[in-house]
């Protein structure tokens, strides 16, 4: 199990400087909404961008997170 | 039996291939619920492919795609993403544009 802070901090690790915002989707803490708003998906497709979040979250990602809803943003420039 | 070269000959089976948990008709999840009812939206002649149908095909497609979660969508044989991302391609008409360039509609 995972709690929405302690995803939102290691995602906030794993992309420094980025805005992230984690929200538990069923209340069980295993289905997390996340958003987070990072100069890193510049120039980058949709998979790709997901790709890196997926890499962030790394073994967690079907073990204790069983789904992750992912929205990525380019800061306003 | 299921393979990695099954998976990547049902992906290139149809223009439009969604794996994911349950069936079209009655999904398990609500990821792939979403998923099927986005597509739905676009057309009625796809491909769903229920990962449990087979304990293989999980890993064989994750093997191949290397995205570890379902709903996984293929348009052209190509990786689209999740329901996440089918729901803002959808949002910005970019789904219909790749449904579109790919024949499917």
């Amino acid at each position: 199990m995972m709690s929405t802070s302690q995803l939102k901090k290691l995602l906030e690790e794993r992309f420094p400087g980025a805005q992230v915002a984690v929200r538990d989707m069923t209340g069980t803490s295993d289905h997390f909404d996340v958003e987070i708003v990072s100069p890193v998906f510049a120039g980058k497709s949709l998979v790709e961008q997901h790709k890196l979040v997926h890499q962030a979250v790394g073994a967690h990602l079907t073990t204790t997170i069983h789904a992750l809803q992912i929205k990525t943003r380019v800061p306003a420039s | 039996m299921w393979n990695q070269d099954k998976v990547k000959e049902v992906i290139q089976s149809d223009k439009v291939v969604i794996f994911g948990k349950g069936s079209r008709f009655e999904p398990m999840c609500g990821f792939t619920a979403k998923a099927i009812r986005i597509m739905d939206q676009y057309l009625a002649d796809y491909t769903v492919v229920n990962i449990f149908d087979d304990e293989n095909i999980r890993p064989s497609l994750v093997a191949v795609s290397g995205w570890p979660t379902t709903p996984q969508l293929f348009i052209n044989g190509e990786l689209i993403g999740g329901s996440d991302i089918m729901e803002e391609l959808a949002k910005t008409g970019e789904l219909k544009n790749k449904l579109t360039a790919a024949k499917a509609l």
